[in-house]
Protein backbone atom coordinates (compact mmCIF):
# COMPACT_ATOMS: atom_id res chain seq x y z
CA UNK A 1 0.00 0.00 0.00
CA UNK A 2 2.85 2.35 0.85
CA UNK A 3 4.37 1.81 -2.56
CA UNK A 4 1.10 2.69 -4.30
CA UNK A 5 0.84 5.98 -2.43
CA UNK A 6 4.42 7.02 -3.07
CA UNK A 7 4.18 6.21 -6.75
CA UNK A 8 1.40 8.72 -7.19
CA UNK A 9 3.73 11.62 -6.40
CA UNK A 10 6.60 10.48 -8.59
CA UNK A 11 5.52 12.59 -11.51
CA UNK A 12 4.71 15.83 -9.68
CA UNK A 13 7.47 18.36 -10.39
CA UNK A 14 8.98 20.23 -7.46
CA UNK A 15 7.93 23.46 -9.21
CA UNK A 16 4.30 22.73 -8.58
CA UNK A 17 4.84 22.28 -4.86
CA UNK A 18 6.64 25.65 -4.75
CA UNK A 19 3.82 27.22 -6.77
CA UNK A 20 1.13 25.82 -4.47
CA UNK A 21 2.96 27.03 -1.35
CA UNK A 22 3.51 30.48 -2.89
CA UNK A 23 -0.19 30.81 -3.74
CA UNK A 24 -1.34 29.81 -0.25
CA UNK A 25 1.27 32.05 1.40
CA UNK A 26 0.03 34.98 -0.70
CA UNK A 27 -3.58 34.19 0.25
CA UNK A 28 -2.47 34.38 3.90
CA UNK A 29 -0.79 37.76 3.30
CA UNK A 30 -3.94 39.10 1.61
CA UNK A 31 -6.01 37.84 4.55
CA UNK A 32 -3.81 39.70 7.03
CA UNK A 33 -4.10 42.88 4.94
CA UNK A 34 -7.85 42.97 4.23
CA UNK A 35 -9.52 41.62 7.39
CA UNK A 36 -10.16 43.63 10.55
CA UNK A 37 -11.19 40.83 12.91
CA UNK A 38 -8.09 39.94 14.95
CA UNK A 39 -9.00 36.23 15.06
CA UNK A 40 -9.30 36.00 11.26
CA UNK A 41 -5.92 37.75 10.99
CA UNK A 42 -4.53 35.04 13.24
CA UNK A 43 -6.00 32.33 11.03
CA UNK A 44 -4.33 33.92 7.99
CA UNK A 45 -1.00 33.71 9.83
CA UNK A 46 -1.70 30.01 10.40
CA UNK A 47 -2.27 29.62 6.65
CA UNK A 48 1.16 31.15 5.97
CA UNK A 49 2.83 28.84 8.51
CA UNK A 50 1.18 25.82 6.90
CA UNK A 51 2.29 26.83 3.40
CA UNK A 52 5.88 26.94 4.63
CA UNK A 53 5.44 23.58 6.38
CA UNK A 54 4.27 21.94 3.16
CA UNK A 55 7.20 23.40 1.21
CA UNK A 56 9.71 22.20 3.84
CA UNK A 57 8.24 18.70 3.65
CA UNK A 58 8.36 18.69 -0.16
CA UNK A 59 12.01 19.78 -0.14
CA UNK A 60 12.79 17.19 2.53
CA UNK A 61 11.38 14.40 0.36
CA UNK A 62 13.07 15.84 -2.75
CA UNK A 63 16.47 15.88 -1.06
CA UNK A 64 15.93 12.66 0.89
CA UNK A 65 16.92 14.43 4.11
CA UNK A 66 14.86 13.97 7.27
CA UNK A 67 15.98 17.30 8.81
CA UNK A 68 13.29 19.21 6.91
CA UNK A 69 10.52 17.19 8.52
CA UNK A 70 12.07 17.73 11.95
CA UNK A 71 11.97 21.49 11.26
CA UNK A 72 8.26 21.18 10.42
CA UNK A 73 7.78 19.49 13.79
CA UNK A 74 9.45 22.47 15.52
CA UNK A 75 7.34 24.93 13.52
CA UNK A 76 4.21 23.12 14.70
CA UNK A 77 5.33 23.35 18.35
CA UNK A 78 6.02 27.06 17.85
CA UNK A 79 2.61 27.59 16.21
CA UNK A 80 0.87 25.95 19.16
CA UNK A 81 2.67 28.25 21.63
CA UNK A 82 1.97 31.29 19.45
CA UNK A 83 -1.75 30.52 19.19
CA UNK A 84 -2.09 30.00 22.95
CA UNK A 85 -0.46 33.34 23.81
CA UNK A 86 -2.13 35.21 20.94
CA UNK A 87 -5.63 34.06 21.79
CA UNK A 88 -5.02 34.97 25.45
CA UNK A 89 -4.06 38.48 24.30
CA UNK A 90 -7.21 38.67 22.13
CA UNK A 91 -9.38 37.61 25.09
CA UNK A 92 -7.76 40.34 27.20
CA UNK A 93 -8.31 42.97 24.49
CA UNK A 94 -11.93 41.89 24.18
CA UNK A 95 -12.37 42.24 27.92
CA UNK A 96 -11.07 45.83 27.79
CA UNK A 97 -12.64 47.10 24.56
CA UNK A 98 -15.57 44.68 23.88
CA UNK A 99 -14.45 44.15 20.30
CA UNK A 100 -11.78 42.26 18.36
CA UNK A 101 -11.47 44.96 15.71
CA UNK A 102 -7.78 45.66 15.15
CA UNK A 103 -8.50 49.35 14.42
CA UNK A 104 -9.29 49.82 18.11
CA UNK A 105 -5.65 49.00 18.78
CA UNK A 106 -4.35 52.02 16.87
CA UNK A 107 -4.14 53.75 20.25
CA UNK A 108 -1.39 51.37 21.28
CA UNK A 109 1.31 53.74 20.06
CA UNK A 110 1.54 55.39 23.48
CA UNK B 1 -0.49 12.51 -10.12
CA UNK B 2 -3.97 13.89 -10.71
CA UNK B 3 -4.70 13.32 -7.01
CA UNK B 4 -2.13 15.97 -6.17
CA UNK B 5 -3.69 18.54 -8.50
CA UNK B 6 -7.19 17.87 -7.22
CA UNK B 7 -6.08 18.23 -3.58
CA UNK B 8 -4.03 21.33 -4.44
CA UNK B 9 -7.11 22.89 -6.04
CA UNK B 10 -9.13 22.10 -2.91
CA UNK B 11 -6.41 23.66 -0.69
CA UNK B 12 -6.44 26.92 -2.66
CA UNK B 13 -10.24 26.98 -2.85
CA UNK B 14 -10.76 26.48 0.90
CA UNK B 15 -8.01 28.93 1.88
CA UNK B 16 -9.67 31.57 -0.33
CA UNK B 17 -12.95 30.86 1.45
CA UNK B 18 -11.17 31.30 4.82
CA UNK B 19 -10.24 34.91 4.12
CA UNK B 20 -13.42 35.87 2.23
CA UNK B 21 -16.07 34.30 4.50
CA UNK B 22 -18.09 36.98 6.28
CA UNK B 23 -18.85 34.96 9.42
CA UNK B 24 -15.70 34.20 11.51
CA UNK B 25 -17.08 30.80 12.56
CA UNK B 26 -17.35 29.81 8.88
CA UNK B 27 -13.73 30.94 8.49
CA UNK B 28 -12.66 28.54 11.23
CA UNK B 29 -14.58 25.67 9.67
CA UNK B 30 -13.05 26.33 6.23
CA UNK B 31 -9.63 26.51 7.89
CA UNK B 32 -10.19 23.03 9.33
CA UNK B 33 -10.96 21.77 5.80
CA UNK B 34 -7.79 23.47 4.52
CA UNK B 35 -5.72 21.72 7.18
CA UNK B 36 -7.34 18.43 6.21
CA UNK B 37 -6.17 18.89 2.62
CA UNK B 38 -2.67 19.61 3.97
CA UNK B 39 -2.82 16.32 5.87
CA UNK B 40 -3.60 14.57 2.58
CA UNK B 41 -0.59 16.31 0.99
CA UNK B 42 1.63 14.95 3.76
CA UNK B 43 0.26 11.43 3.21
CA UNK B 44 0.95 11.74 -0.54
CA UNK B 45 4.55 12.70 0.34
CA UNK B 46 4.68 9.64 2.65
CA UNK B 47 5.44 11.90 5.64
CA UNK B 48 3.26 9.79 7.90
CA UNK B 49 4.44 11.24 11.21
CA UNK B 50 3.75 14.79 10.05
CA UNK B 51 0.35 13.79 8.71
CA UNK B 52 -0.65 12.38 12.10
CA UNK B 53 0.78 15.37 14.01
CA UNK B 54 -0.91 17.82 11.63
CA UNK B 55 -4.20 15.99 12.10
CA UNK B 56 -4.00 15.91 15.90
CA UNK B 57 -2.29 19.22 16.72
CA UNK B 58 -3.70 21.53 14.03
CA UNK B 59 -7.12 20.10 13.32
CA UNK B 60 -7.64 18.99 16.91
CA UNK B 61 -5.98 21.28 19.41
CA UNK B 62 -5.46 24.60 17.61
CA UNK B 63 -8.81 24.63 15.84
CA UNK B 64 -10.68 23.75 19.04
CA UNK B 65 -8.87 26.66 20.72
CA UNK B 66 -9.99 29.03 17.93
CA UNK B 67 -13.60 27.82 18.04
CA UNK B 68 -13.62 27.97 21.84
CA UNK B 69 -12.42 31.58 21.93
CA UNK B 70 -14.90 32.54 19.22
CA UNK B 71 -17.82 31.00 21.09
CA UNK B 72 -16.58 32.46 24.39
CA UNK B 73 -16.48 35.98 22.95
CA UNK B 74 -19.83 35.42 21.18
CA UNK B 75 -18.42 36.49 17.82
CA UNK B 76 -20.54 34.16 15.72
CA UNK B 77 -22.41 36.99 14.06
CA UNK B 78 -21.34 39.26 11.25
CA UNK B 79 -20.34 42.29 13.27
CA UNK B 80 -17.20 43.09 11.34
CA UNK B 81 -17.65 46.55 9.81
CA UNK B 82 -15.27 45.82 6.98
CA UNK B 83 -12.38 47.91 5.84
CA UNK B 84 -12.70 50.70 3.36
CA UNK B 85 -13.05 49.56 -0.24
CA UNK B 86 -9.75 51.16 -1.27
CA UNK B 87 -7.86 49.55 1.63
CA UNK B 88 -9.15 46.11 0.57
CA UNK B 89 -8.19 46.75 -3.04
CA UNK B 90 -4.70 47.85 -1.96
CA UNK B 91 -4.34 44.69 0.15
CA UNK B 92 -5.33 42.41 -2.72
CA UNK B 93 -2.99 44.22 -5.11
CA UNK B 94 -0.10 43.99 -2.62
CA UNK B 95 -0.68 40.25 -2.16
CA UNK B 96 -0.91 39.80 -5.93
CA UNK B 97 2.40 41.60 -6.38
CA UNK B 98 4.02 39.29 -3.82
CA UNK B 99 2.67 36.26 -5.68
CA UNK B 100 3.88 37.59 -9.04
CA UNK B 101 7.34 38.21 -7.56
CA UNK B 102 7.55 34.70 -6.11
CA UNK B 103 6.33 33.04 -9.32
CA UNK B 104 8.66 35.21 -11.41
CA UNK B 105 11.69 34.23 -9.37
CA UNK B 106 10.58 30.60 -9.64
CA UNK B 107 10.40 30.91 -13.44
CA UNK B 108 13.89 32.44 -13.55
CA UNK B 109 15.32 29.54 -11.56
CA UNK B 110 14.60 26.56 -13.77
CA UNK B 111 13.96 23.67 -11.42
CA UNK B 112 11.42 21.13 -12.53
CA UNK B 113 12.78 17.75 -11.49
CA UNK B 114 10.01 15.49 -10.19
CA UNK B 115 9.76 14.83 -6.46
CA UNK B 116 10.85 11.22 -6.06
CA UNK B 117 10.89 9.45 -2.74
CA UNK B 118 14.16 7.52 -2.75
CA UNK B 119 13.85 6.15 0.78
CA UNK B 120 10.32 5.01 1.69
CA UNK B 121 11.23 5.08 5.42
CA UNK B 122 12.07 8.79 5.35
CA UNK B 123 8.94 10.16 7.00
CA UNK B 124 8.28 7.33 9.44
CA UNK B 125 8.36 7.82 13.20
CA UNK B 126 11.37 5.54 13.66
CA UNK B 127 13.58 7.46 11.26
CA UNK B 128 12.44 10.92 12.40
CA UNK B 129 12.86 9.99 16.05
CA UNK B 130 16.46 8.97 15.44
CA UNK B 131 17.22 12.34 13.83
CA UNK B 132 15.24 14.30 16.42
CA UNK B 133 16.91 12.75 19.46
CA UNK B 134 20.47 12.76 18.14
CA UNK B 135 21.03 15.77 15.89
CA UNK B 136 18.27 18.02 17.21
CA UNK B 137 18.27 17.11 20.89
CA UNK B 138 19.10 20.60 22.18
CA UNK B 139 16.41 22.40 20.09
CA UNK B 140 13.93 19.76 21.22
CA UNK B 141 14.66 20.48 24.89
CA UNK B 142 14.52 24.24 24.26
CA UNK B 143 11.13 23.87 22.59
CA UNK B 144 9.84 22.26 25.78
CA UNK B 145 10.93 25.41 27.67
CA UNK B 146 9.16 27.49 25.00
CA UNK B 147 5.92 25.56 25.49
CA UNK B 148 6.17 25.91 29.27
CA UNK B 149 6.70 29.67 29.06
CA UNK B 150 3.85 30.00 26.54
CA UNK B 151 1.56 28.13 28.95
CA UNK B 152 2.53 30.38 31.88
CA UNK B 153 2.12 33.47 29.69
CA UNK B 154 -1.32 32.41 28.43
CA UNK B 155 -2.58 31.75 31.97
CA UNK B 156 -1.20 35.07 33.24
CA UNK B 157 -2.66 37.05 30.33
CA UNK B 158 -6.12 35.51 30.43
CA UNK B 159 -6.42 35.80 34.23
CA UNK B 160 -8.77 38.52 35.43
CA UNK B 161 -6.88 41.48 36.87
CA UNK B 162 -7.70 42.32 40.47
CA UNK B 163 -9.81 45.46 40.63
CA UNK B 164 -8.00 46.80 43.72
CA UNK B 165 -4.83 47.67 41.82
CA UNK B 166 -6.65 49.27 38.88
Amino acid sequence: MGNNITQTIQTVPLNHYILLSAIIFSIGVVGVLIRRNAIVVFMSVELMLNAVNLLLTAFSVYKGDASGQVFVFFVMALAAAEVAVGLAIIVMIYRNTHSTDINVLSRLKW
Amino acid sequence: MSTFYFIAFLSIFFSLLVIFAKNPVHSVLYLILTFFTFTIHYILLNAQFLAVVNFIVYMGAIMVLFLFVMMLLNLNKETEPGKHYLAKLAGVIAGGCLLVTLVGSLKAYKLSAPVILHDPNLGLVKNLGKVLFSEFLLPFEISSVLLLSAMVGAVLLAKKEPRATA
